[in-house]
Formats: C-alpha cells, sequence, structure tokens
C-alpha cells in the first residue's frame, strides 16, 4: 500500500512548534525564573523533541507532495535548498555568537573568573575556529539544534523516498540506525574534543517518526492512539516521569527513588535521544493528539494565533530565539539580573518573536496578492508550517 | 490582529518600569560568607576525617582542583588556605594540614591520570575535589565524565580517604557560553549515589550573588573582591566538613 499525502493543513502543527520555538527560548536564558513553566522541569522531554518531530513531520508532508508531484530530482533539489538556507543562519547565528564573545573579552575582567575565561580561548586563533565551525564541529552553547536539522535535511530527500515506497519499512531502518548507535556509540566528531550534542545518529529516529507520521502513519495508529489502555498507559507514564523530575529539584525525595530504578532510568541521556525521552515525548504527543482534535474551534481563535504565526516561520523565529537569549543574557549581564528582569525580557522576547512572525506572514500575503509568487507552487512556508 | 497589538502594548507597558530598575537591595548583612543550611548539610558522612579527630592525628586535607582553585597573583590566598584557617581557628588543639594541587585547564579524566600517586605521597585523610569547569567548557562527553568521576572517587577510597566533591563557580558573565547545568547535575547524581558531601560552589555562589552579598558581575582588575570571595568559600567549605565529619561533637564527647 503506497503511503498517501494528507493535503489539508493541521493547524496544531504550528502552534505546538510555535510554543516549542518559546519554551526553547526560555530555556536558553541562563538563570531565568520563567524557566520553571517550561516541560523539562516536569518529565524527561523537552521542546527539542517536539520541535524535530514537528519539523520532521512538515518536511514530509511539503517535500513528499513535492515528490510526489514532481519527482525525485526536483524535491531532492528543493530539500537541498532548505538545507542550505538552514545552514546560511546557522552561520549567521554563529557571527553573533562571535560578536558577543568578542565583547565579553575586551570588556570583562576579574581575577576570579580567570579560568571561565579561558571558553574564550579560541578567539586567539580565528582560523581554525571559524573553520571548523564552518563544517559544523564547533557548536558553542545554545546553537546546537541547527547543525543537527542541516543534517537531517541533507539526507531526507532519500529518507522521503523510501518513506513513499514502504513507509514502515524505512521507520525499521531508522530504529535500527538508532539502536546501532546505541550498541556502538556512534556520533559525529565535535571540535575541539567530544562529538556533537545533539546525536544526529540518534535524533535521526524521531525526525524520520514524525515524517512517517505524516504519510499515513497517524491513520494507521489511529485506533491505537483512540484507545482508553493507550490513554491510561500514556498519563501513568508522565506522572511516573513527573514525580521523577520532581526528586531532581527536590534533591530530599531523592532518596525515595529505589536503588535499582535509579541504576535502571539514570543516566537519561539527552545527546543519544534516551528512550525514555522519546517515550516521554511519545506520551505527551498521544495526550496532545486525544484531548487536541484537528478541528479544535480554539485553533481558528486570536489566542492561539501568535503561536500559530511563530511555529509558520519556525527557521526565522529560531534564529530570533538564539539571538534574542543572547541579547536578555547581556541585559542581565549590563543592567541587573533580578527577577523583575527575568521576567521582563522573557516576555519581551516572546512579544518580539510574535511581532517578527506577524511581519513575516504580512510580507508572504502581500506579496502574494500582488501575485509577485504564484500561490500554486507548494510553499515550504505555508503549506502547513515550513519544513 | 488587533487583540494582538494590544497584548504587545500591554506587554511593553508592563514590561517597562522593570528595565533599568536594580531590584536586588543590598541587605546589610552581619557576615557576606553566611549560607543558608540547605546548601551545606547532606547526609554523606565523613568517616576517615571523624577518625582521625578521634585519634587526635594530624589532618590532612588535600585539595585537588583546577585554575579556580588558586588566585593568581602573590600574596593572594585561595580558599585551600582560609581552608585550613578556619579549621585551625575552631579546634586549635589539632594539626590540620591543607595541600592543595590547583593546576589550570585540567579536565576531571587529567586529574584522575595523577591521582595515585598524589593519594601515595600525600596520604590525605580527606580529598576535596574541585572539578567540572573544563569538562563543562571542552565539552566532554557526559557519561565519560561521570565514569571519570566513579573512577576518582575510587582511587580516592582505596587510598583509605573521604572525598567531597566540588563544582564549578558562579559565573553570570560566561553563562550563555559555558553549560554548566548539566555537568553539575552529573556530580550532583554522582555525589548521591557515592553517598559523599558535595560542596555545591556553583549554588553557593548563586546565592551570594542573589541575595547582595557580592555582585559577581563586576569587572575588575582588582584581586580584593577575588579575595573575600575564597575566604568566603574556605569558611563554608569547612562548615561543611564540620558538619560532614561530626567534629563539634567528636569534640564535645571525645570518648563516645
Amino acid at each position: 500500500m503506497a503511503p498517501t499525502v494528507p493535503t489539508e493543513r493541521d493547524l496544531r502543527l504550528d502552534l505546538f512548534r510555535g510554543l516549542a520555538l518559546w519554551l526553547i527560548y526560555l530555556d536558553h536564558i541562563p538563570s531565568n525564573i520563567v524557566a520553571w513553566v517550561t516541560i523539562r522541569n516536569y518529565g524527561f522531554s523537552d521542546a527539542t523533541e517536539i520541535f524535530i518531530f514537528i519539523s520532521g513531520f512538515t518536511a514530509a508532508f511539503v517535500y513528499g507532495r513535492a515528490m510526489r508531484d514532481y519527482g525525485f530530482v526536483v524535491s531532492g533539489a528543493r530539500v537541498l535548498k532548505r538545507a542550505w538556507q538552514i545552514y546560511v543562519a546557522h552561520i549567521f547565528l554563529f557571527a553573533i555568537y562571535l560578536a558577543q564573545i568578542a565583547y565579553v573579552a575586551r570588556s570583562f575582567q576579574n581575577p576570579l573568573y580567570a579560568e571561565e575565561m579561558g571558553v574564550l580561548d579560541f578567539l586567539q586563533q580565528p582560523d581554525v575556529t571559524i573553520f571548523q565551525a564552518l563544517l559544523l564541529k564547533f557548536k558553542p552553547v545554545n546553537m546546537d539544534v541547527l547543525p543537527l536539522y542541516i543534517v537531517l535535511m541533507v539526507f531526507f530527500a532519500p529518507v522521503l523516498w523510501l518513506l513513499l515506497r514502504n513507509a514502515t519499512f524505512a521507520l525499521f531502518l531508522s530504529a535500527g540506525l538508532y539502536a546501532a548507535t546505541w550498541q556502538f556509540g556512534w556520533n559525529l566528531p565535535a571540535y575541539p574534543a567530544g562529538g556533537w550534542f545533539f546525536n544526529p545518529f540518534a535524533w535521526q529516529l524521531l525526525f524520520v517518526f514524525g515524517a512517517w507520521c505524516a504519510l499515513g502513519g497517524v491513520e494507521r495508529l489511529k485506533t491505537l492512539l483512540r484507545s482508553r489502555v493507550t490513554i491510561a498507559i500514556a498519563i501513568a507514564y508522565l506522572i511516573f516521569a513527573f514525580c521523577i523530575t520532581l526528586t531532581w529539584h527536590f534533591p530530599r525525595f531523592a532518596p525515595l527513588v529505589p536503588k535499582w530504578l535509579a541504576e535502571h532510568i539514570y543516566p537519561i541521556d539527552k545527546t543519544n535521544l534516551d528512550v525514555l525521552r522519546f517515550a516521554h515525548f511519545l506520551a505527551l504527543a498521544t495526550i496532545t493528539v486525544y484531548f487536541v482534535p484537528r478541528d479544535w474551534p480554539l485553533l481558528k481563535s486570536d489566542w492561539l494565533r501568535p503561536a500559530i504565526l511563530c511555529g509558520q516561520h519556525s527557521l526565522e523565529i529560531f534564529c530570533l530565539g538564539v539571538f534574542l537569549a543572547f541579547a536578555a543574557h547581556f541585559a542581565k549581564v549590563e543592567i541587573s539580573g533580578g527577577i523583575p528582569m527575568q521576567i521582563a525580557v522573557s516576555v519581551l522576547g516572546i512579544l518580539i518573536m510574535i511581532a517578527v512572525a506577524w511581519l513575516l506572514s504580512w510580507y508572504k500575503t502581500s506579496a502574494e496578492r500582488k501575485g509577485a509568487v504564484r500561490p500554486k507552487t507548494p510553499d515550504a512556508d505555508l503549506a502547513g508550517g515550513e519544513a | 490582529m488587533k487583540r494582538l497589538i494590544l497584548a504587545l502594548l500591554i506587554g511593553l507597558f508592563s514590561a517597562a518600569p522593570a528595565v533599568g530598575e536594580d531590584p536586588v537591595v543590598p541587605l546589610p548583612q552581619a557576615d557576606p560568607c553566611d549560607v543558608p543550611a540547605y546548601l551545606l548539610v547532606g547526609d554523606a558522612k565523613l568517616e576517615e576525617v571523624a577518625k582521625a579527630f578521634k585519634e587526635r592525628r594530624e589532618l590532612r586535607i588535600l585539595v585537588l582542583g583546577t585554575g579556580s582553585s588558586a588566585l593568581a597573583g602573590g600574596g593572594f590566598r585561595a580558599y585551600p588556605a582560609s581552608l585550613e584557617e578556619a579549621l585551625k581557628r575552631r579546634f586549635p588543639d589539632i594539626t590540620v594540614n591543607v595541600l592543595a594541587e590547583a593546576k589550570a585547564r585540567l579536565k576531571a579524566a587529567d586529574m584522575v591520570q595523577n591521582l595515585e600517586k598524589l593519594l601515595l605521597d600525600r596520604k590525605p585523610d580527606l580529598v576535596v575535589w574541585q572539578t567540572g569547569t573544563v569538562d563543562a567548557m571542552r565539552g566532554v562527553n557526559a557519561d565519560e565524565f561521570r565514569h571519570t568521576l566513579d573512577e576518582g572517587i575510587d582511587a580516592i577510597h582505596e587510598a583509605g580517604a573521604d572525598a567531597v566533591l566540588m563544582n564549578m563557580q558562579y559565573s553570570p558573565r560566561t553563562e550563555s557560553m559555558i553549560q554548566s547545568g548539566a555537568y553539575a547535575d552529573t556530580m550532583r547524581i554522582v555525589a548521591r549515589d557515592r553517598d559523599i558531601p558535595l560542596f555545591d560552589r556553583l549554588e553557593i555562589m548563586r546565592y551570594w550573588n542573589d541575595n547582595g552579598n557580592f555582585d559577581l558581575n563586576t569587572g575588575t582588575r582588582d584581586s580584593a573582591m577575588a579575595q573575600k570571595v575564597h575566604d568566603c568559600i574556605g569558611r563554608a567549605l569547612a562548615s561543611l566538613i564540620i558538619e560532614a565529619a561530626d567534629l563539634d561533637r567528636i569534640k564535645a564527647n571525645p570518648t563516645q
């Protein structure tokens, strides 16, 4: 049975990707009290899982249709063009990061932090650093999601080809690669040492799973997703994860976790997308799909519009978020680091993200109205969110 | 869309007054070194320290650390010296010997390589192992880091010494460049699993900063503040050791 490519746009994807972008922004501001609201504090998985899954889903949605209509070469070229856009965005962010680092190196001195300032050592040899950054091997803090996304997109065309022929087989291969990665410890090398923070060999599973869901997987899982047993298991697992996470915040509860259990679950590995994280994301997604139907009336309301807009321009808004997190840290250091400031930069940052997303969609619609862009072309940005 | 603009404006107005205000009003502090008890007191015990203290032997402490366990420039005392002083002041009739072995830029794995020889040479009753900063800066693999910590603690225990782990400094300026959180968490988990005390320097210094005891954002070439912070760290570390080895009780009832 050839998988079908759905044609109707699902606003839930945009909504939750938009929310994920806000959460990623909040988590990226160091020592931010508002980050207490983000999901990573209440379970194993965090906004990264949501972002990667939905990105896989929309990539299959957009390029799957293109591959069916225009063939492998044309759609493959489009996928690579998208990967190139993400690469350029990553290098742009790197330039901003360098500027920030160089500023700190020049303006800040304190004998107390002689050791910590060693993190700026790479400024001594910009030739090596910049070259390694171009190779995606040098990945400063908070900038590791885009390199993962780039690698996933570069290899997406053949994956999509296989998904369209035999979706389940493709998913099996993906799971096999994930298992082999855990077995043999594969990862891409990073500079100056170690591997990638988000191991692409492991995280591809979530991306491919998202794509599989988009290409008929959700239809196949429908009975499973509607079953009360599934919902009960998902809720039980979420409660379990919540209780475990609670012991991280309140160490005095930690002894309540039996030793055998702790030995089994720790460490919960983010780099290699721990199975516990993956399962936590699945449980979250199951519950969400159950309680938020596709035709949920609120999806069309003005209240959720800001998040949906952000989700529809995810690459731009993600980059903006990383930049704003730098700016927020700067404001905290230069002006004040107190709680009012933390709340102010959190709220302001999200408002700026919404404003820019609104501006971007205004650009797009006004350009389409003038006929500058042929509306018939499958559009990576608005056909259910960009890929 | 009107509502969105309205929301934007409301957000701007409600956020604006907060910018530029300094919310942390430094309270007049009797002692800038004060640390709330929950940051110092744990369940883990220091048996070897207690034993040496009971037998009234010389108490030998080895501080194994990196750049943040030392202060550059002549005449400045880093926290190992103030630890020694604090213990001596509290127990004048006990000989306390604190040796600092601090070398800049060492990862935990580099320190473990040299550890056995150090333990043989120094024969400490207690090793304070300060690590994590360089590992976080270099982005050492989390699993490897955890494994290295276990290895080091094994070596310390085999040499018949107690271990205390000390994590990184709170450094607000470099917070968005060094991802300390995951490494600090690993150290907490390892300390808990191995039942050894953790000196949570990260949270203690964060508390001092947020409470107004020290403004750790200050840029200066002068070592005066660094000196004061180290002095407080040494004293807090002494409190942790006294608490975890129950030295006050032993002193009160030496025969028990």
